[in-house]
């Protein structure tokens, strides 16, 4: 009724590939990113730091990864290992180049991670889907080992466990919760809308078109190898700039634990749940896996636990699996298609047709 | 069309645009193909027709590099090759349909032709990534360059759509679209109206006649529907058993006895 796209005519070719075709999907969007940066000055600490700064960061990473599984079709278990070289690329650049912008760092963690990430990316020529999934294993597992084993990477620390650096911008202190989340935000405000322009250019035609029939694509020119270590490189930027925001903006210590195998699986349930091939989807996923669990807790929290503390912590879980059941069976194509077809009925509400 | 594009296809009409020169292709001990010389003129529709398994798709799958010849040389645009990688091909300008539908199933019809153009991008990925510079502006170039394909194929109205949701003969004429897309200088359909209904058939000879003449590709064509292929084309190259039985003019092959042999039998 409010929300209508008749009479709305492209009169360019500009205007209809745009990423909002629709005025007030615009207008929304705007209104939302802006309302983002205003959060500061309303959330309360445990907000920023421990909901909306790991559901931003899972969300980057969950863009990493999507443009890998999703748009070019090459199943990957290796997020956290990308996420690993990241973290401790941004770690060792800042200690060692104390007087680096921090905006430099995770620029060149990035750029390490996609260099990782071509090297793993090389077997892809030859092999695909759960074959592929198992070499990029091998990745996660390499990289542990390398973090674990290799003391330089930790700069000697006696312990595994270390903390990053205190953050500063052009001498300003980031280590506040407003500041570490206004930079997490814009990195992520950047992140999607740079994944969103390669998705809709030539790049990200070439990655659908590999994913979608290899042969075809070939025919018409698209070189696979150098297509698919694109996508490898850029999704590992994106994963390596999430795990140095983790690291920086997060959790402030620098471990390989928190970038196992777990982490990997973590994301790749976000891709699906948010739906394959879409960016926006990844945010939705990055909410499910992360907001989901916060709030059915506090939802049991407010019911009172009455001496059954343990039973509903795995009722607590039960839930949530299911929910991701009756998700998955409701719309396999992810939440993100669930919200295309919402709006596609808000277009004609209250009218059925 | 721009003036540049519009020189590049005006080939000059006399010579060859492809030639194969006693080629010979197998599997193991299957001769798919053998010692087969054959040619195509530019501007020239090119059937190749015969029996199944005659080896008509292997020799498609030659020229445009899936298969390699163990023997003989393949002359394209003037140069002599044993063997053309489908990227040489396709930058060569060779285009190409499949029998069986080859498109991008989660793209858009657009989508799908515009991924016909990727080799004419010139913009980096990071261009694109931050929508400065040469990337934008070829976006827009591209997308009215295939808007005059989605006239021409009269499929506008399906533009937004994923190709796999539309019925069978509009894919094979989003497929045309997509190798068209390209600019080829030749064009490769196999079967391009296998499955199809009548009125199906009539309008993709019109968009064949058309291109060859809007275009100015050379096409090489496989069919089985014989009186399509009796109406359409210049020459015929008849194969059996992977050899060249028979090639000229359609009056010529019809009354050829060996091809009448080939596809009616006869007695030894």
């Amino acid at each position: 009724m409010f929300y209508r796209d008749s009479g709305l005519i492209k009169t360019t070719y500009k205007a209809d590939r745009a990423i909002f075709p629709v005025d007030q999907d615009r207008w929304a969007i705007v209104a939302l990113v802006g309302l983002a940066f205003l959060v500061p000055a309303v959330a309360s600490e445990y907000w920023l730091s421990s909901i909306l700064i790991p559901f931003f960061i899972f969300s980057v990473a969950a863009i990493g990864l999507n443009i890998l599984v999703g748009y070019a079709g090459l199943l990957s278990l290796g997020t956290g290992g990308f996420m690993a070289v990241g973290a401790f690329a941004a770690y060792n650049f800042a200690i060692r180049i104390p007087e680096l912008n921090i905006i430099v760092v995770l620029i060149l963690a990035g750029l390490v991670s996609a260099g990782v990430g071509i090297i793993f990316g090389l077997p892809s020529l030859r092999i695909k889907g759960f074959y592929l999934a198992v070499a990029t294993l091998a990745s996660q597992f390499f990289i542990e080992w390398l973090f674990v084993r290799v003391p330089w990477f930790t700069n000697y620390s006696t312990s595994g466990v270390i903390s990053a650096p205190a953050v500063q911008i052009f001498g300003y202190d980031m280590s506040g919760a407003a500041q570490r989340y206004l930079i997490v935000l814009a990195m992520t405000v950047a992140v999607a809308v740079t994944a969103k322009n390669m998705v809709r250019s030539a790049i990200g035609r070439s990655w659908m078109a590999i994913r979608d029939m290899d042969v075809a694509a070939e025919i018409i020119g698209v070189r696979p190898l150098r297509t698919k270590l694109v996508a490898f490189a850029v999704s590992s930027f994106y994963c390596g700039l999430a795990g140095a925001m983790w690291v920086f903006f997060y959790i402030g210590t620098v471990e390989p634990q928190a970038f196992d195998l777990n982490r990997s699986f973590q994301i790749l349930f976000m891709v699906i749940i948010g739906g394959l091939g879409t960016i926006v989807g990844c945010f939705f996923g990055a909410a499910f896996v992360i907001l989901l669990p916060i709030l059915l807790d506090n939802l049991f929290a407010l019911l009172g636990t009455g001496g059954h503390a343990d039973l509903l912590s795995h009722a607590q879980m039960a839930i949530y699996g299911a929910l991701i059941i009756i998700l998955l069976i409701k719309e396999p194509h992810g939440m993100a298609k669930m919200w295309q077809i919402f709006r596609q009925r808000m277009r004609i509400w209250p009218f059925p047709y | 069309m721009t003036p540049a594009s519009a020189a590049a296809h005006a080939a000059p009409a006399t010579g060859t645009i492809l030639k194969l020169d006693d080629v010979s292709l197998s599997f193991g001990g299957i001769k798919a193909v053998q010692g087969v010389t054959f040619d195509i003129r530019p501007s020239e529709i090119r059937a190749i027709i015969g029996p199944n398994g005659a080896g008509k798709s292997s020799v498609l799958n030659i020229i445009n590099g899936f298969y390699r010849p163990q023997r003989g040389t393949i002359t394209f645009k003037g140069r002599a090759r044993s063997y053309m990688s489908p990227y040489e091909a396709a930058r060569g300008g060779v285009a190409r349909t499949f029998q069986n539908i080859a498109l991008f199933k989660g793209m858009t019809t657009l989508d799908n032709i515009l991924s016909g153009r990727l080799l004419k991008v010139r913009s980096s990925v990071f261009e694109q990534a931050l929508q400065v510079g040469r990337a934008v502006r070829e976006e827009l170039d591209q997308r009215q360059h295939v808007e005059r394909i989605l006239d021409f194929l009269e499929i506008e109205h399906i533009r937004k759509t994923p190709v796999g949701q539309l019925p069978y003969g509009l894919q094979k004429r989003v497929e045309l679209g997509r190798a068209l897309a390209m600019e080829p200088d030749l064009l490769l359909l196999d079967e391009p109206m296998a499955g199809m209904n009548l009125e199906e058939k009539e309008d993709m000879c019109r968009f064949i006649l058309d291109v060859r003449e809007e275009f100015g590709a050379a096409i090489a064509l496989i069919e089985h529907d014989i009186g399509v292929v009796m109406d359409l084309s210049d020459r015929i190259a008849v194969l059996e058993y992977g050899r060249l039985i028979a090639d000229g003019a359609p009056e010529q092959v019809r009354n050829d006895p060996a091809v009448i042999a080939a596809y009616l039998g006869a007695k030894r």
